[in-house]
């Protein structure tokens, strides 16, 4: 392998207790790319970010970050990682200024170099109006400004951010995303968790959590062309029957509505996908369309995780509109 | 291998966190002031004006001269004059009197005969230190019995050492000190550390590279300034409100009253360390107080307590300041004297930090 691996680990495991949180993950992670968890809640990808900074000891299995060995390392790997925890973790009682003075003193900056680079970090992250401010009165978009600030402010080699976009606006969320492409371009490596499929989609690399597992780890490109699933959109004159026709076939695997459409997921085992749709919805429904469509991230996600978690058959398969999981 | 610019970072940030907490600023100043005002003249062991009746019903001139020899002792104070016994004791029941002087019909003759008490001290017992009072009361009496007869034969003499006038301040002063610093800087140390953890600070917090003991040192380090500002408060207003005599050496106060600081902060920290939530911390700074104030011999004098509360009193940081600060502020003792009390409180300091370390983990599980 001739490119540089910022992380490994191998059967890394933790439990709380009898819950399982992490089971056997095994990750490689590319030096100067974006690596990103996707999962619900409670699919441990908390619990693996703190572990691999040190946060947290596993149960079992090897971890090595930056070429040391964690969690007996972990002292060393904190001057050279940044770290952004899923709850604002900065001081509400402080201003942005003493925030970045705090955090520049803690990470040991040289006395000369620390006002240039919190003066850099201030305009990079367009927080200079805000300097004076209380922290507490900043708004979701400011806070994460501040809190990602904060983590890059001692360049460090490995950024951690734990659902860092989590309630904050789209608006935000995209110029989070551009300042993530800007400290790569700088030669960072990123491991981001998420929930948002689109951010999903932006990363270089994306592992899928289910309860613990990896179920799904390769480029998003690469993940939608494998999609173990035919991705159709249907539109008719009602929806709901339609729906409970499709919920009664055991080879349809998902479908979610939206508005007056149906995206439905179909098993590969069919041969001919669309001359199936049509022969078992036609007696439903006369002005039945059924199209072919490209799968999208959130169908390879919802692949990922079905084997894992099957749902009871009367809900099977009937999500509502949403591009996130909560 | 401690950074000085770490420390300095958490220094620097408890300080502006502290300065814009204007209740808990209030607390450091306003505690000392209220509470030494509050207890230099409410606590007060040598009891004056209690509240008595009395009822005469002698009326002649030795009893008038028996009651004004009574209020001129100053320990009670005449509010009234009833003509039964039931009045007395509706007013003891009801608590608007502590004594009441009966003095029968045939007081006169009674003061002739000597084989009988010839006035009555109807006393509220149920406190004692009005009890003792009230006892006291009797000898004066009896003093008075004698005068005509024979001249009063004093068995003992008693000389004051240190506090000639017999004033409580004297004694209650140098002990609030260490009282208002076991208040305040137990619960300044033992709240710090879970409310990092509570307001979620925390978890950024152990993933720089501060250390255990630069943060435990960077929390401890402001409150002892504060505590400085403290302890000079609380001898100003000794001094100059009570007259409370400083003869021992200012500068060996200062050194107990830092040494002592700094254990309770410790203290302080190793609650932080144990409590999940400021609450849990708050209430193991309370059940550290009560002890506190009630063994450490501040209230009650340590000879009168029962051998296992004197074993626990002497783990209790306060008993050993309490010894210290009286014995230099009052009896002008050196420390070289007190060394063992100075060396109990150090050794306190030292565990209770190497212990608040050992279970401060920079982890989450």
């Amino acid at each position: 392998m001739n490119v540089e691996q910022v992380i490994q680990c191998r059967q890394l495991s933790r439990s709380f207790g009898s819950l399982q949180a992490v089971d056997h993950l095994n990750l490689s992670i590319p030096k100067q790319s974006i690596y990103g968890f996707l999962g619900p809640n409670g699919s441990g990808k908390s619990t693996t970010m703190r572990m691999l900074c040190g946060l947290l000891t596993p149960s079992s299995g090897q971890v090595e970050v930056l070429g040391l060995e964690i969690p007996r390392q972990a002292e060393q790997l904190k001057h050279q990682i940044g770290y952004m925890a899923q709850k604002f973790a900065l001081y509400d009682d402080l201003t942005v200024a003493e925030n970045l003075s705090f955090m520049a003193k803690a990470y040991n900056l040289p006395g000369k170099t620390q006002a240039q680079r919190i003066a850099e970090t201030l305009s990079r992250y367009a927080l200079q109006p805000l300097q004076k401010q209380m922290t507490g009165t900043l708004s979701g978009g400011q806070k994460q400004r501040l809190s990602l600030a904060a983590a890059t402010l001692h360049k460090p080699k490995l950024l951690f951010l734990d659902e860092p976009t989590s309630g904050v606006d789209p608006q935000s969320r995209r110029n989070f995303w551009e300042s993530l492409f800007e400290l790569v371009n700088d030669g960072v490596t990123i491991l981001v968790s998420t929930h948002y499929m689109d951010e999903a989609e932006r990363c270089h690399g994306l592992a899928i959590l289910d309860h613990g597992v990896k179920v799904a780890d390769e480029s998003p490109a690469n993940l939608i062309a494998q999609i173990d699933a035919s991705v159709f959109q249907i539109e008719g004159t009602s929806i709901m029957p339609l729906k409970h026709q499709l919920a009664t076939s055991p080879e349809v695997l998902s479908m979610m509505q939206l508005g007056e459409r149906l995206r439905v997921l179909l098993s590969k085992k069919i041969a001919n996908p669309q001359d199936y749709l049509q022969r078992l919805l036609a007696p439903i429904d006369q002005s039945l369309r059924i199209t072919p469509i490209t799968a999208s991230i959130e169908d390879v996600f919802v692949m990922a995780t079905l084997h894992r978690q099957p749902m009871p058959p009367a809900e099977k398969s009937v999500t509502t509109n949403a591009s996130h999981f909560q | 291998m401690i950074s000085f610019s770490r420390l300095w970072a958490v220094f620097r940030k408890e300080v502006w966190q502290l300065k814009r907490d204007r209740m808990t600023i209030g607390m450091i100043f306003g505690i000392p002031i209220i509470q030494i005002l509050l207890f230099g003249y409410a606590i007060n062991t040598d009891i004056r004006w209690i509240p008595t009746v009395v009822m005469d019903s002698a009326s002649t001139q030795s009893s008038r001269n028996l009651i004004s020899d009574l209020e001129a002792s100053q320990v009670v104070k005449i509010t009234g004059y009833v003509q039964t016994i039931n009045e007395i004791e509706a007013q003891l029941r009801t608590g608007k009197v502590s004594i009441g002087l009966v003095i029968p019909a045939d007081f006169e003759r009674r003061l002739q005969q000597n084989d009988r008490a010839a006035a009555q001290l109807l006393v509220d017992g149920t406190d004692p230190i009005i009890l003792a009072s009230a006892r006291q009361l009797t000898s004066l009496q009896r003093h008075q019995d004698t005068q005509k007869t024979q001249a009063p034969s004093t068995l003992f003499s008693v000389r004051h050492y240190y506090n000639p006038e017999r004033r409580s301040a004297v004694n209650t002063i140098p002990g609030l000190i260490g009282v208002i610093l076991t208040m305040t800087m137990v619960i300044f140390t033992s709240i710090s550390l879970v409310r990092e953890r509570e307001k979620g600070n925390l978890e950024l917090l152990i993933n720089t590279p501060i250390t255990s003991n630069e943060l435990m040192l960077g929390k401890i380090l402001p409150y002892i300034v504060i505590g400085f500002f403290q302890v000079t408060l609380i001898l100003a207003l000794g001094v100059w409100i009570f007259n409370v005599p400083i003869v021992g050496s200012l500068a060996e106060i200062y050194i107990v009253a830092m040494v002592f600081i700094a254990a309770n902060l410790t203290l302080g920290l190793l609650f932080s360390t144990l409590a999940k939530t400021q609450l849990q911390a708050l209430q193991m700074a309370i059940f550290i107080m009560l002890p506190s104030i009630l063994l450490s011999g501040f209230m009650f004098p340590f000879s009168g307590m029962p051998v296992v509360a004197q074993w626990i009193a002497e783990l209790l940081p306060l008993t050993h300041f309490e010894r210290l600060i009286r014995g230099i502020m009052l009896r002008g003792a050196s420390l070289s004297e007190l060394l063992p009390e100075l060396l109990a409180l150090i050794g306190f300091m030292l565990i209770t930090l190497w212990l608040a370390s050992k279970r401060f983990h920079k982890r989450l599980d």
